[in-house]
């Protein structure tokens, strides 16, 4: 048997040249290039464009068949302008606040709501544990777009919500719900909670009950053993949904727009609004460069804990 | 110097533990049925029977992963029987070992100390004195899956018994290593436990490992203890037919009392003619005739007793290096199993095909009840 690293985190891996295993490595990297590479350099540059009204509309317009020269000038007419407008204009910081004050408060109520949930799955019995599980995915049947009318339809002023507290007596006015904070977190939660739930129980249900067994055994009374042992076995599958939900909730575009007020916009409806009713391509494109900065260091986060899990033992 | 509960010392020699009709089920099955049963102080006790015979059961219900649903266990004469498990002053060396993996083996060591809220420089002491015991200086800073399954073993070893515990229980300790280890590490518990005075309780399968390891034996079938001695005592004063079929290979002659003679009994088998037998049973009475292989005498010419010579042909032979084990099918058509050590280099001397005499003294067979083995 191998032994253990000692320097550093390297360890030796045996060269393989199995026939396929380049091709392996080359059809992920090409698909990476060609889906995600290229067309983040195609954004990159249209944010450092001038808006024009034409056709496409910004300036300049790469074109190599008009020879070295042509090609010299359009690239000394990149400007950060569209980024110099970003930072001086309050409006879009505001946004990007306001985004990831959203995420953050989303991904901590789901965290809340999705461990219990994610930990009574993975407790309750073997014969249970499927149909449970099929509960948390089966609202991914339907449309996400048309789980969010329904959740615009639940929060009406006469919707079911406010029929249900008038009827319980909890409220005397129906309060309104619909275009506010409170809508578009109820609409986050619900929508990302699978999200948050499934890495959880992947995590907790591959885990060795005799481990509690153990730690009773060495005195360690059931909370104890849950912190001690439960949470940190957990900690991937936890770090790995609230990735999950942090970062496309930072980027949210649909669920502020159908629940949220209009005053409050996310980062991903400002984006929308310069695209399509602006038409300001630089400032979008530049909007959007920015949030994958922000969302680069999750992301890398998110990494890292993948790589620590891999070495610790399944 | 023991835990929570403040047990205090037993006289020693007395029991340490004592099941009193001790009865757990699940469903309608009852895995323990009504056992009563002592370990003693500073002893090596081993609980061997079959996979569902219950002895699994016995040792979390003392370890208190289980409660009893009838009768009272007592610890140093205090009944533990709900205390729960964080408050027993006993520890468990579980089978998978239920090392926790995101722990250095430092921490695992140190875990058990830690809830007792021993000062830090006493915990890293001791963590430093439990590697020395079981010879892993240095490896303290691993993780677990960085080590090999032997020293696994060691550190679970070593995490169970950092708390002093005053009885260890011992899950199949040894399933998971290999032959040679296995061996090894027979010999270092016994010399651990002999050296720590700490009372172990052992649960088994495999009839040489606790007949090597322990004091005492309770065999276990079905839920229910059927026999508890030293093990030379099991072995060759088995208390049942499907004990002597359990511990050790045997061959079973059903029959019944023809002639009783003085200390000796005259059986008729069905399958191996009469036999003459140490022993006392009423005429008439049906018995189980037991003998172990290595009781036969392999004789190659008719010897000049009459009695208890079974005639009979080799039919093959497994080599073993040290012994050699034939199977003779005797003239009644019935096959039983003979070993003979191989005192000379020679090899076997006799060949398949041979024909033999298999001879035995009428104390070298047991007289058993009736009862048929697994």
């Amino acid at each position: 048997m191998s032994e253990a690293p000692q320097a550093g985190r390297r360890r030796p891996r045996p060269e393989r040249h199995l026939p396929g295993s380049r091709l392996l490595v080359v059809i992920p990297a090409l698909w990476l290039i060609v889906f995600f590479l290229v067309p983040f350099f195609i954004v990159g540059k249209i944010s450092l464009s001038q808006t024009v009204i034409a056709q496409p509309p910004y300036l300049p317009v790469f074109d190599l068949a008009a020879g070295f020269e042509q090609l010299k000038q359009d690239l000394a007419s990149l400007s950060l302008d569209a980024y110099g407008l970003i930072a001086s204009d309050t409006l879009y910081l505001f946004s990007y606040f306001k985004s990831v004050q959203v995420a953050l408060i989303a991904t901590a109520i789901l965290l809340c709501i999705g461990f219990p949930i994610a930990y009574a799955i993975a407790r309750a019995p073997r014969g249970w544990q499927p149909v449970l599980f099929m509960l948390v995915v089966l609202p991914f049947w339907t449309s996400f777009l048309i789980r969010i009318y329904a959740w615009m339809n639940i929060l009406q002023r006469d919707g079911l919500l406010n029929q249900a507290l008038l009827a319980l007596g909890i409220v005397d006015t129906p309060p309104a719900w619909l275009a506010s904070d409170t809508a578009v977190m109820i609409g986050l939660v619900y929508s990302y909670l699978p999200f948050m739930v499934l890495p959880i129980y992947a995590t907790l249900e591959r885990m060795d009950e005799t481990l509690l067994e153990a730690a009773a055994d060495l005195g360690a009374p059931r909370w104890k053993a849950f912190w001690l042992v439960t949470l940190p076995l957990a900690r991937p599958g936890i770090v790995a949904g609230m990735l999950l939900c942090f970062i496309p909730i930072l980027g949210e575009f649909v669920i502020p727009d159908l629940l949220g007020s209009s005053e409050t916009a996310m980062i991903g409806q400002v984006l929308w609004t310069e695209f399509f009713s602006n038409k300001d391509w630089p400032v979008a494109s530049a909007l959007a460069v920015v949030l994958l900065a922000l969302l680069l260091w999750p992301i890398l986060l998110y990494q890292r804990a993948q790589i620590r899990a891999a070495e610790g033992p399944r | 110097m023991i835990g929570a509960t403040g047990v205090t010392n037993a006289a020693p020699g007395g029991a340490l533990v004592q099941f009193e009709n001790v009865t757990k089920r699940y469903g309608d099955v009852a895995a323990v049925a009504n056992i009563s049963l002592d370990v003693m102080d500073d002893e090596f006790f081993a609980l061997l029977g079959p996979s569902g015979c219950g002895k699994t059961t016995l040792l979390r219900l003392l370890a208190g992963f289980e409660t009893p649903d009838a009768g009272r266990i007592l610890l140093a004469g205090e009944d533990i029987s709900q205390v729960p498990p964080h408050r027993r002053p006993v520890n468990m060396m579980f089978q998978s070992y239920a090392l926790f993996p995101h722990l250095t083996v430092e921490s695992n060591i140190a875990f058990g100390l830690r809830q007792e809220g021993m000062a830090r420089a006493r915990i890293a002491e001791r963590v430093r004195e439990m590697l020395a015991l079981v010879k892993l200086e240095g490896l303290g800073p691993r993780k677990p899956h960085q080590l090999s399954g032997g020293q696994r073993q060691r550190v679970a070893l070593a995490r169970s018994l950092a708390k002093h515990p005053r009885l260890l229980l011992l899950d199949e300790p040894l399933a998971a290593l290999d032959k040679k280890l296995r061996e090894d590490t027979q010999f270092e518990l016994a010399r651990l436990r002999e050296r720590l005075g700490v009372t172990f309780l052992v649960v088994t399968h495999d009839q040489v490992e606790a007949m090597s390891l322990a004091d005492r034996i309770a065999v276990m079938n079905r839920g229910a203890v059927v026999q508890v001695g030293r093990p030379a005592e099991i072995y060759e004063q088995p208390a049942s037919a499907w004990v002597a079929d359990f511990v050790g290979d045997v061959n079973l002659f059903d029959g019944e009392i023809a002639a009783v003679e003085g200390g000796l009994v005259r059986v008729a088998t069905r399958t191996a003619f009469q036999m003459v037998v140490a022993g006392s049973a009423p005429v008439g009475a049906a018995v189980t005739v037991a003998i172990r292989p290595e009781k036969f005498m392999l004789l190659t010419q008719r010897p000049e007793a009459r009695d208890n010579c079974l005639p009979g042909t080799v039919s093959d032979i497994a080599y073993q290096g040290g012994v050699s084990l034939y199977r003779v099918r005797l003239d009644t058509g019935f096959v039983v199993q003979a070993a003979a050590a191989n005192a000379t280099r020679r090899g076997a001397v006799v060949a398949a095909g041979d024909r033999v005499w298999l001879a035995f003294a009428p104390e070298a067979a047991v007289l058993l009840p009736p009862g048929e083995a697994s």
